[in-house]
This record gives structure tokens, C-alpha cells and sequence, in this order.
């Protein structure tokens, strides 16, 4: 039994299964040499043309570029950089259509060449000399990527650490009417040999195979006189058959093995080179020119010279077709690739790029419309015909449904898209197009499911985030805490708020206690009440200054201490009765001598306005707000008064909110509350005055009073009404009883 | 005398059983619910609290505990069919108002944006970047498109637009059927 490499080397070529025999016609255009085509007006350059990244764009508008000059910069292993075919100025870089099935707009560099075609300056590499490292960094940056249709970066496929057995180059082309690979061959076999030797110093190959298809003997003759007395090189003819260059197909082929699915020729020891991309690469390392152009095969009955031409990248597809004496019919399909694997085009000024291999213009007649798809009949001719050896009928079944599970048991990955199935359907079924979707649904899928894993992820950290910050926060709290007690015991005003807090935590104990008793409440109601009055009493001492400064308008800085000395010891206060019921918090229930139920109603309608009232200062700008501050802005100095007295009013008001059961919590709107509608209206208007009375208050005093300058013109056009009129008196009347209350001072405004 | 030998016997043997299994209880302690971490992969961890709940998690918590299955329209059908399948129930239809097939993105009109952060803080997968009083914008790779962000705005300059499709990203119109037979 011969081993695999003596059959190899016997001449021997396996089969695959299925496979099609449609008509080549490349008769038409296998017999012309590659015509040379004029500089086209424009150049269409796409900044990617490959599978992968765009590379850093190097040029701007405007630039002039030499020919072979790099227009972009791969700054990546998956990017490759593309090249100025030709001299010219760049006059744009903007979204043109792409030469892609589905015709999206992609950045692309258009270049109006100068004619002169002046090159920059060129640098040919010796393979005997240079090493690994500098031809594969010449690849890249010559921007070579496989020709064969995928367009995969040829660096990183021949830059490999596994050992290779067979370097293996396509040469079969075996789509209809593509001549492109044959003219290469039959004109320019010496250099594809050439690029071949730089492949097998990269890679050092057991041996190299070149496969092409039996119906080329002028392009096989002439590889076989280029290769010479090279030992391990082997051209080896296969039979005519689609589609024999499929890259798994090829290796069954040529060494009998198979790719295991979802698996790389790479891991059976096989690299795989179109031959367009050998003569390129021998292009960049001897000449060092750049893959600017290639041959592409312009064919279809529409064309007076069915042809080869050499193309510049980036040239229109019309341009080409013009040059070949284009007659276009009505409904005309232009169709790049070829008839099986091709797609057709929309707009006609799309450009040449580097994996474009056909441009196919066909009369109706010669190459028809899809006719109209009929229900699968199940004769099982697609999967004879499938190279792959899949079941397209069931693929068909599962991507009609939708069904992503099947379609991956049933090995949709594997499907080549060669067409073969849709060729031999009877009742022209598209099926390559459905798998078509199906796949792209699926590459959909998965990346959702990646999305949605690092999306979790990013919540996961998020939420770890929050709850370490809060915990600092928390510990930030208690430190300031414990630093305000110091300060404050130091401070003169020790006394004060060290009574507040012994008070608070007397009724905290109390409270605590189980004192259910009616007659219990009702005496310790009375009690705290008197303690109030006790500690209103010592606070209006210790506040004596306070109307005098008030009146005159001239110490605005002790009663502005006191009043912040004040308010920190009550939230102190506040903060150790531990949020219980705080039926005599505050002084202010001396004053609050109605019942239970109306102070409680008043509560709740004053907690709805203030949550309207913030809404409303959210939504509209500020002048709302602003009437109230100007109404009490009798001077300057007042208004920094009352601002501040309004801010700590506020800032009680909202603590008693938060506390829960404020009997009586907001005297003021008790007072008025001669019904709900009215007391909500003083709220609102209460509320609105203590959102601007903090933003004043927040702002340096010098600041504050221009403000409530500014405010009062404001505020003399919305007098007129007499609903505002009523609201203003309100805010009034709650900025002075807080200002009262605070100061204990009942001078009127 | 033989009853007692049986009484002891079992009595032994029932000890050496409790201990194994409440070993076993110890040792092989399952940490949390399977199954609310399977119907967490299924779920498209938006985030965006549109099935009532606080998050993805908590609303797979709620469906392991027997909320319904079609409260999250950013997964759409294939997300309810894929949890009734692990859930064994029937398939129903989203429970909401229908939602626009193509996926959407945040994106902030950044002439407009005053620097307020409130969107920051909204996002609950920290796609928006961004500082007190500077320009915020959004991470588009990273933006779930669960509109959270959209009503904290106080200037309303966040737009959930659609998606750009990419090349990448398109998928074979059905209608342009590229795929050619040959007449011989």
C-alpha cells in the first residue's frame, strides 16, 4: 500500500461527492490576452476590501498621491492597507456604494488621477535574502489579501507555526465564463512560480500542488515549463467539474483528506493559495508593486469584446464595461463574480476591488431571471449534487423555519454556497439563498448572545459599583458624623444642641418604651409640648441678636451661623430619634394647636405639591419660581435673609417628610388649609419658594442678591393676574412664618 | 434477644444513613437555583425593566417562581419560545405594546446635553460616557437600547434611533435573488 505522499507523487486525483456540469463558456474569452485598459477619470477606492479592519488612513483631501503610495495603514494583524494605483489628487473620502451584495455605502477615497502615473520610489526585496519576518511584513503592507473571492489577509494565513505538509495552489477556476486565473497563468507563469518559491520559504511544504481544472492546457503547459526541474512541485489536472476550487473540495481532491467541520486546512497540514494571489505576492517582494490592479474577466453577449482585462482597483464597473462595447438592454443585470457565486449590482459605478474576479453583463436570453420558486418535490437531486454532502432539502425545511438548532445539526456551517443545489432544483428553488439568511440570522444570533453576556456583565460590575460606593458613602457619613460632634462640643454652641440631642434621645427611649396607653400619650403629649416651649424658649435667648440684625440689615453673618447651627442640630436631633414617630420633634408644635386629622391632611396635600412642584421646576425654566423671593425682596439684605431662612425651612420640611406620621409636621399649610384646594396651592407655592430659596442660598451672598434683582422684573408682569396675586400671597405668607418661626420674631414683612 | 440485635441493627444502619446524607446535604449543596440562571442566559440582559421588574435577573427570579414568560419585549418571540421550551409551558404572545422590530440605539444630541449626568446614572450598563457639565455621548457598541435613559433627560436630547446597518451585519434580501440558472 503506497503511502498518501508516494500516491501524490504518483499522480493520483481523488473525486468529491455531488458536483455540477454547467456550461463554461469561457471559449469566448480564454484565446485574448489581457487587454490594458486606459486611466479611468475616477477612482473608487474602498478603504477595506477584505475580510477584516479597515487600515488608519494616512491621506486627506486634497493630497497628491504617487502611484503604489499607501493610502491607509494596517495598524492591526486583520488589517491591510490599500494602495494609489495610479498618481492623482484625492478629491474626497466619503460613503460610496460598496461592491457588495448589498450595496451599503462605505467609506471610500476618490481619486482623480493626473495621468502621469509617476510611481513612488520602489524597493524590490530578494526572497533569498530577506527573512521570514520582512517578506510577511511586505505582504501586508503591499495589501495582499486571497483573490479567490473571500478576500482573507494572505499574512496571517502563511504566517503559521504549524508544520505544512502541502502548499496547495487554486488554479482551478471553475465557475463559468471566469478566465481571469487561465490568462494569469498562460501570460505570467514565470512569476506566479516565483511567488509560489516565497510561499515555500514561509512555509516550507512537504510538497507544492497546483490544481487546475483539465479544460486549461495552455495555462497547465505553461506552468509546468515555468516550474522546470523543480523537485516537489506537482501541477496536478483535474476533471471538469463544479466546483472543483472550492478550498475543501480542492484538498479531496488533490490529497484525498477532508476538513473536519468547523475546522481549518491549517489543522490537516494544508495551506491553500489562489494562484492570482502567488503572482501578486511575487509582485510585492520582486517589484514591489502593491496590489493596485488585477485581472478581471469582462464577459456577457451585451459586450461587443468579450474580454480580460488588466483593471486598476478602484476603477468603475461602468468604465470597464464602456471599454468593452457595453449595449445594455432594458433591465439590465450587471452581475459581479460569476453566474453561480456572483451577485448582482444595483449601481454600476461601484468599483473594482481586490477580490473582483468577473463582471458578467448577459443578455436575457443568455443567462435568465430566477423563474418562479415552486414547492420542494424532495427528489433529492440537490443533495446529489452537494459537494459539501448535506441534506439541502432539510437545510431548506429548517431555514424556511426559522429553526437555528436543526440548521446546526444538520451542519449549515459547512455549506460552501456554491449554488450547485439551486442549479439542479427542479422546481428553482433559490435554496443558497435561504441559507444565505439563515446563516446571517444565525451570525446575528450569536452576536446578540455575546452582546447580551457582556451587557450582563456590565450590569454585574455596575451594580457591584453602586453598592461599594454606597457603602463608602456610609462610612464617609459616619466619620463626619463623629467629626461634627467634636466640633460642635468644642464650639459655644455646644450647650444647645447637646440639649437637643438629649432631648431627642429621651423621647426616643420613651418611645421605645411600650406606651400604648391613651392617658399615657395624651400626658406625654403634654409634656413634650411643655419641653418644646422650654427649648423655643432658651433658642430665642440664644437668638436675641437675630431680629435686630434682621431689622438693620447689617451683621447678615451671625444670624446666618446661628441659623446654620441651628438646622445642623436639628437634623442631629433628627438623625438619633431614629426616624420614630416625631409627634414633638419641633418647636413648631407649639404653634400647631389643631386637631390631628387636619395636620395630617395638610402633611400629605403639602408632600403631593412639593413632588409637583419639583416636577414642574424641572420641566419649565425657573421663573415660576422666582415671583416668590422678589415679593419678600424688600432690600438686598432681606432677601439674603429670607433666602436662607427659606433654605433651612426647607430643609426641615423635607426632613419631616421623610420622617413617617408627621402629625405636625408643616404649621403653616394647617393654618391655611381652610380646605384641601387652598393648602395645596400654598404648598405648591411654599415648595417653588424654597427650590429657589436653595438655589440662593447655594450661591455666594454677593451672588444672591443680583439674582433677586433680576428676578423682580420678572415678577411684575405675572402680578396681573389675580390667581397669581392669591399664590403670591401665600408664598409670602409661608416664607415669613417660616422666617417667624426660625427667628421667633413676629414683625411682618 | 433476636428483636433487640434487629433494634440495633437498624438502629446503627439508620445513623450510618443519616450521617451520609447529611454529609451529602453539606458537601454537595446546590448554591442557587439552576434554573433561574438558565432562564438569565435566555433573557437579553438588557436591563431595561420593561417586564416590571428591576432587571434581567430578578425578572428570571420571578419566572422561576411562576411569573409569566412574555413580559420582555426586547427579547421578542424567540426569547418567549425559547422559555417556554425550558419551562415546559405554552408559547404566548408579548405581553406589550408591539415593539419596533429593529433594534434601536441611544443616541444624545450632544449641542443639546447640558452635562446633567442624570442619563449616566440611568444607564444600567454604564454606556454613556460622560462628566458634570461636560458633553455626555453613548457607546454604541455597549448601548442595550432599553430607553432608560431617555426620561431622566431634563432637555430631552436623547433619540433611540435604529441601528446603521453595516455589511457585517445585513442580511440576503430574499427579493434580490442573485443565485442564476444556466441554460445549456
Amino acid at each position: 500500500m503506497p503511502t498518501l505522499f508516494q500516491q501524490i507523487q504518483a499522480g493520483k486525483v481523488w473525486d468529491f461527492h455531488g458536483g455540477i456540469h454547467p456550461p463554461s463558456r469561457k471559449e469566448r474569452t480564454n484565446q485574448k490576452p489581457v487587454a490594458l485598459l486606459d486611466i479611468p477619470d475616477r477612482l473608487y477606492i474602498p478603504l477595506r476590501q477584505h475580510i477584516g479592519v479597515a487600515g488608519k488612513l494616512l491621506v486627506k483631501v486634497g493630497d497628491r498621491v504617487l502611484k503604489g503610495q499607501a493610502l491607509t495603514q494596517a495598524d492591526n494583524a486583520m488589517a491591510v492597507p490599500v494602495h494609489a494605483p495610479t498618481s492623482g489628487t484625492v478629491l474626497a473620502i466619503e460613503l460610496h456604494t460598496s461592491t457588495h451584495p448589498s450595496s451599503l455605502a462605505e467609506p471610500t477615497l476618490i481619486l482623480a488621477p493626473d495621468g502621469m502615473d509617476e510611481w513612488r520610489p520602489r524597493k524590490p526585496l530578494d526572497p533569498e535574502q530577506a527573512d521570514a519576518y520582512t517578506l510577511l511584513e511586505r505582504i501586508q503592507e503591499s495589501g495582499i489579501s486571497g483573490m479567490g473571492g473571500a478576500g482573507f489577509p494572505t499574512h496571517i494565513k502563511v504566517n503559521v507555526k504549524q508544520p505544512v505538509d502541502y502548499l496547495i495552489i487554486n488554479a482551478v477556476e471553475c465557475e463559468p465564463y471566469i478566465t481571469a486565473d487561465d490568462l494569469l497563468m498562460q501570460e505570467r507563469a514565470s512569476d506566479i512560480i516565483a511567488g509560489i518559491e516565497i510561499l515555500v520559504k514561509l512555509l516550507s511544504p512537504k510538497a507544492v500542488l497546483i490544481g487546475i481544472e483539465d479544460d486549461k492546457p495552455i495555462a497547465a503547459a505553461s506552468l509546468k515549463a515555468a516550474i522546470g526541474q523543480r523537485d516537489n512541485y506537482f501541477v496536478r489536472e483535474v476533471p471538469t467539474k463544479y466546483p472543483s476550487g472550492g478550498e475543501k473540495q480542492l484538498i479531496q481532491l488533490l490529497t484525498n483528506k477532508e476538513v473536519p467541520a468547523g475546522r481549518r486546512p491549517l489543522d490537516i497540514g494544508i495551506v491553500m493559495q489562489n494562484v492570482g494571489t502567488a503572482f501578486a505576492i511575487a509582485q510585492a517582494v520582486l517589484d514591489d508593486i502593491p496590489l493596485i490592479h488585477r485581472v478581471v474577466t469582462v464577459a456577457g453577449e451585451t459586450l461587443a469584446q468579450q474580454q480580460n482585462v488588466l483593471a486598476l482597483i478602484g476603477t468603475p464597473i461602468s468604465d470597464l464595461l464602456n471599454a468593452c462595447g457595453f449595449q445594455a438592454e432594458p433591465q439590465q443585470r450587471i452581475i459581479v463574480g460569476g453566474p453561480m457565486m456572483g451577485f448582482a449590482i444595483a449601481d454600476w459605478s461601484v468599483p473594482v476591488v481586490k477580490t473582483t474576479n468577473c463582471i458578467l453583463a448577459p443578455t436575457e436570453h443568455e443567462l435568465g431571471a430566477a423563474s418562479e420558486e415552486m414547492d420542494c418535490i424532495r427528489c433529492g437531486a440537490c443533495a446529489d449534487a452537494c459537494p459539501a454532502s448535506l441534506l439541502p432539502q432539510q437545510l431548506l425545511w429548517y431555514s424556511k423555519a426559522k429553526d437555528q438548532d436543526k440548521l446546526a445539526e444538520y451542519n449549515l456551517s459547512d455549506c460552501i454556497e456554491c449554488g450547485a443545489c439551486a442549479y439542479v432544483c427542479p422546481s428553482e428553488i433559490p435554496l443558497v439563498h435561504y441559507y444565505r439568511v439563515a446563516k446571517a440570522e444565525i451570525r446575528e444570533t450569536q452576536r446578540e448572545a455575546l452582546k447580551a453576556e457582556q451587557a450582563k456583565a456590565r450590569f454585574d460590575a455596575r451594580t457591584e459599583r453602586l453598592e461599594r460606593e454606597k457603602q463608602e458613602r456610609l462610612e464617609r457619613n459616619q466619620q463626619l458624623a463623629a467629626q461634627r460632634v467634636a466640633q460642635q462640643q468644642a464650639s459655644g454652641l455646644a450647650s444647645q444642641s447637646a440639649a437637643a440631642v438629649q432631648q431627642a434621645l429621651e423621647r426616643t427611649q420613651q418611645q421605645a418604651a411600650p406606651a400604648l396607653d391613651k392617658e399615657q400619650i395624651i400626658a406625654e403629649r403634654e409634656r413634650k409640648k411643655a419641653e418644646a416651649l422650654a427649648y423655643q424658649q432658651q433658642k430665642q435667648q440664644a437668638q436675641t441678636a437675630e431680629p435686630a440684625s434682621i431689622q438693620t440689615s447689617e451683621q447678615t453673618e451671625d444670624p446666618r451661623k446661628a441659623a446654620i447651627a441651628a438646622a445642623l442640630a436639628r437634623a442631629k436631633a433628627k438623625k438619633q430619634a431614629e426616624a420614630q414617630s416625631e409627634v414633638a420633634a419641633e418647636p413648631a408644635p407649639a404653634e400647631a394647636t389643631a386637631s390631628d386629622a387636619d395636620a395630617k391632611k395638610a402633611a400629605v396635600a403639602a408632600a403631593i405639591a412639593r413632588a409637583k412642584a419639583k416636577k414642574q421646576t424641572e420641566a419649565q425654566s425657573e421663573v415660576s419660581a422666582e415671583p416668590a423671593p422678589a415679593e419678600t425682596a424688600a432690600s438686598d439684605a432681606d432677601a439674603k435673609k429670607a433666602a436662607v431662612a427659606a433654605a433651612i425651612a426647607r430643609a426641615k420640611a423635607k426632613k419631616q417628610t421623610e420622617a413617617q406620621s408627621e402629625v405636625s409636621a408643616e404649621p403653616a399649610p394647617a393654618e391655611t388649609a381652610a380646605s384641601d384646594a387652598d393648602a395645596k396651592k400654598a404648598a405648591v407655592a411654599a415648595a417653588i419658594a424654597r427650590a429657589k430659596a436653595k438655589k440662593l442660598a447655594e450661591q455666594p451672598q454677593t451672588e444672591a442678591a443680583p439674582a433677586t434683582d433680576v428676578a423682580e422684573p420678572v415678577a411684575v408682569p405675572t402680578e396681573s393676574t389675580p390667581e397669581q396675586d392669591a399664590k403670591k400671597a401665600a408664598i409670602a405668607a409661608v416664607i415669613a412664618r417660616a422666617k417667624a418661626k426660625k427667628q421667633q420674631n413676629s414683625e411682618p414683612l | 434477644m433476636s428483636i433487640i440485635t434487629a433494634l440495633w441493627a437498624l438502629g446503627i444502619l439508620a445513623l450510618i444513613f443519616g450521617a451520609v446524607l447529611g454529609y451529602a446535604a453539606i458537601r454537595f449543596k446546590v448554591d442557587a437555583d439552576p434554573l433561574v440562571e438558565q432562564i438569565d442566559e435566555i433573557l437579553p440582559q438588557t436591563q431595561c425593566g420593561q417586564c416590571g421588574y428591576p432587571g434581567c435577573r430578578p425578572y428570571a427570579e420571578a419566572i422561576a417562581n411562576g411569573d409569566d414568560i412574555n413580559k420582555c419585549p426586547p427579547g421578542g418571540d424567540a426569547t418567549i419560545k425559547k422559555l417556554a421550551d425550558l419551562m415546559g409551558v405554552e408559547a404566548k404572545p408579548l405581553d406589550a405594546a408591539q415593539t419596533p422590530a429593529v433594534k434601536r440605539v441611544a443616541f444624545i444630541r450632544e449641542d443639546e446635553c447640558i452635562g446633567c449626568t442624570k442619563c449616566i446614572q440611568a444607564c444600567p450598563v454604564d454606556a454613556i460616557v460622560g462628566a458634570s457639565k461636560q458633553m455626555h455621548t453613548v457607546l454604541t457598541d455597549e448601548c442595550t437600547g432599553c430607553d432608560l435613559c431617555v426620561e431622566p433627560c431634563p432637555v430631552d436630547c436623547i433619540d433611540m434611533v435604529p441601528l446603521a446597518s453595516s455589511i457585517e451585519r445585513w442580511k440576503w434580501d430574499l427579493k434580490a435573488i442573485p443565485v442564476k440558472v444556466l441554460e445549456s
